[in-house]
């Protein structure tokens, strides 16, 4: 056998792959990707603004039916106080409604994976749930929660919980027996291997739950909203509506529209830093 | 018969007429069964270097788990110093065939995993691995994670995390197998200083009957499936050999004749 150590040999076979590493310019080719996949949508909206605005003034469409973007846009700067402070409110039942049922999720689907007999007795429920339509038991929260957050927090939170759990089951079931069985060769016991392999393992999953949930609270707590509030941008949306203030309505809808994106981009960025394994490159 | 012992000395593993078989692909609960091993006794002495060789599917890996305390026999003892080992997990540092490395740890969280299980201090455990990974060719690896490297190193990062368990016996399941043949040389020359320079006791698998000559002490020959010693040989002398030396000639050539079946006089 050959005298060089198996460091001087490593090195010279492997030196390549080191150069893998990051690179200049590598920004730039990453902006221009974006842009080349944002730049068809961005287009295709502008084109059906500007054809949207085109038709209502052809035609003379009156504004309490259609109003044209342009004024929609008006009321957008000129009520931005009232909407944003709405908007806040609106967001504020999103995220706790969402909170909660992320921490009761996670805490169920841990249970579910834990125990057969929770998993028997509990797991069958979660699945039949489904088949109750939230929305019609919204009247009912309004009535045992009041007029408050707290019937759109429960409404937020109660359509947002079943994709958490299922989820979450999934993945902490989804975890490679190789590796939970390399574990115990180790000696590790239950709890560790809960939190070195099954919880990694199903964070992939968990974040595709959540990226789901978080768009869909926003629907729950605005039609919790709907069905009687005080403040929030859906009871804006049902005066305006009801005083045929459309462009009114547009507006809630745009803030609804831009908070269920921005929740989105938060989770997809939230993944992004907790998952530095799956990110492009690293693969 | 004296090839059937270690050299006298202490055995550090005991493997007793072990046997084991599987549930057939897709059987039911009592219905047709693989056996994977069926009555294997060896025994591996203290400091010694022993090869398992045998046809793919004759149940070596089998009995690496079964010796790691992954399963327990269907019949038959396991003891490592005396002590039975039936199901007793966390005893010997055990390199599985496949280098099942967490997608989810970097390089050096990988190579770490072993020592944290055990306790060990998280600085030190960080600064042993380092040492390792730099010694085995990773230096510069240590934050990428397994997705970006090659099979070989990934197998490099695998051994590096089984040989800092602190055990004495070491499992080894083709720990080469991914590896060109330069890199190779140089890991085989590390696990012989391994063993003199720290005792080890090691159990090592391979295919390659030139690896297994050129390293080993002894070496079982194992049957088609169900798995059983077919034969034992003890390697010249103890010592580094070269490929081309004449005892090493005879004995691979001996070695691919009972691994092809033909019956040998010594057995
Ligand atoms: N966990 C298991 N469940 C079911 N069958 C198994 C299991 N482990 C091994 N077997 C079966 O036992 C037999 C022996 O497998 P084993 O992996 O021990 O072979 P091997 O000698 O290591 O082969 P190779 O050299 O290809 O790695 C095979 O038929 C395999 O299908
Ligand atoms: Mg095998």
């Amino acid at each position: 056998m050959s005298a060089l150590s198996p460091r001087q040999i490593a090195k010279t076979t492997l030196g390549a792959a080191r150069a893998r590493g990051a690179r200049p310019g590598r920004l730039l080719r990453r902006a221009g990707a974006w842009w080349r996949q944002a730049a068809p949508p961005a287009g295709l909206i502008a084109v059906l603004i500007a054809g949207w605005e085109w038709a209502v003034r052809a035609f003379g469409v009156p504004p309490y039916i259609l109003p044209p973007p342009s004024q929609i846009a008006a009321v957008l700067i000129a009520d931005r106080a009232i909407l944003l402070g709405d908007a806040t409110v609106t967001l504020a039942e999103v995220l706790l409604g969402f909170a909660v049922a992320f921490v009761v999720g996670v805490a169920l689907a841990l249970a579910i994976v834990s125990s057969r007999t929770v998993e028997r007795a509990v797991y069958p429920l979660v699945i039949a749930s489904q088949t109750v339509p939230v929305f019609a038991i919204a009247p009912l929260l309004i009535v045992w929660f009041g007029y408050g957050m707290a019937s759109k927090v429960a409404m937020a939170a109660l359509i947002v919980f079943f994709p958490i759990v299922v989820n979450t089951v999934d993945g902490l079931r989804a975890a490679d027996e190789d590796l939970v069985n390399l574990l115990r060769i180790l000696g590790a016991g239950r709890r560790r291997i809960l939190l070195t392999i099954r919880i990694p393992a199903a964070l992939p999953f968990v974040f595709s739950g959540v990226r789901i949930a978080v768009a869909t609270s926003v629907i729950g707590a605005v039609i919790g909203e709907w069905v009687g509030a005080t403040r929030g941008l859906g009871f804006d949306m049902i005066h305006a509506n009801a005083q045929l203030h459309i462009d009114r309505v547009f507006a809630a809808i745009v803030y609804l529209s831009v908070m269920a994106l921005a929740l989105f981009g938060a989770v997809s960025a939230l993944e992004w830093a907790a998952l530095p394994w799956r990110r492009e490159g690293t693969r | 018969m004296s090839q059937n012992h270690a050299r006298g000395e202490r055995a550090k593993l005991e493997v007793c007429g072990v046997a084991k078989r599987f549930p057939a692909a897709g059987a039911a609960a009592g219905g047709p069964w693989v056996e994977a091993l069926a009555g294997v006794s060896m025994s591996v002495a203290e400091h010694e270097f022993v090869t398992l060789l045998g046809p793919s599917g004759c149940g070596k890996s089998t009995l690496c788990n079964i010796v790691a305390g992954l399963f327990r026999p269907d019949a038959g003892t396991v003891r490592l110093d005396g002590a039975l080992i039936d199901g007793t997990r966390g005893r010997v540092a055990y390199m599985q065939q496949k280098d099942l490395l967490l997608p989810w740890r970097t390089v050096l969280g990988n190579a770490t995993l072993g020592l944290e299980v055990q306790g060990v201090d998280r600085a030190v455990a960080r600064a042993e691995a380092r040492d390792l990974l730099r010694e085995f060719g990773l230096e510069g690896f240590e934050a990428a994670y397994p997705a970006a490297l090659s099979g070989g190193m990934r197998q490099r990062v695998a051994l590096v995390r089984t040989l800092l368990c602190r055990r004495e016996m070491l499992v080894l399941d083709e720990p080469f197998g991914a590896l060109d043949a330069m890199t190779r040389a140089a890991m085989q020359e590390y696990l012989l200083r391994l063993r003199s320079e720290f005792h080890r006791t090691v159990l090592f698998i391979t295919h390659d009957v030139e690896e297994a000559v050129l390293l080993s002490d002894r070496i079982y020959v194992l049957t088609d499936r169900p798995g059983r010693v077919r034969a034992v040989r003890r390697a010249p002398e103890p010592g580094p050999r070269r490929a081309t030396d004449p005892e090493v000639v005879r004995l691979k050539a001996e070695i691919l004749d009972l691994l092809r079946g033909v019956p040998a006089g010594a057995d």
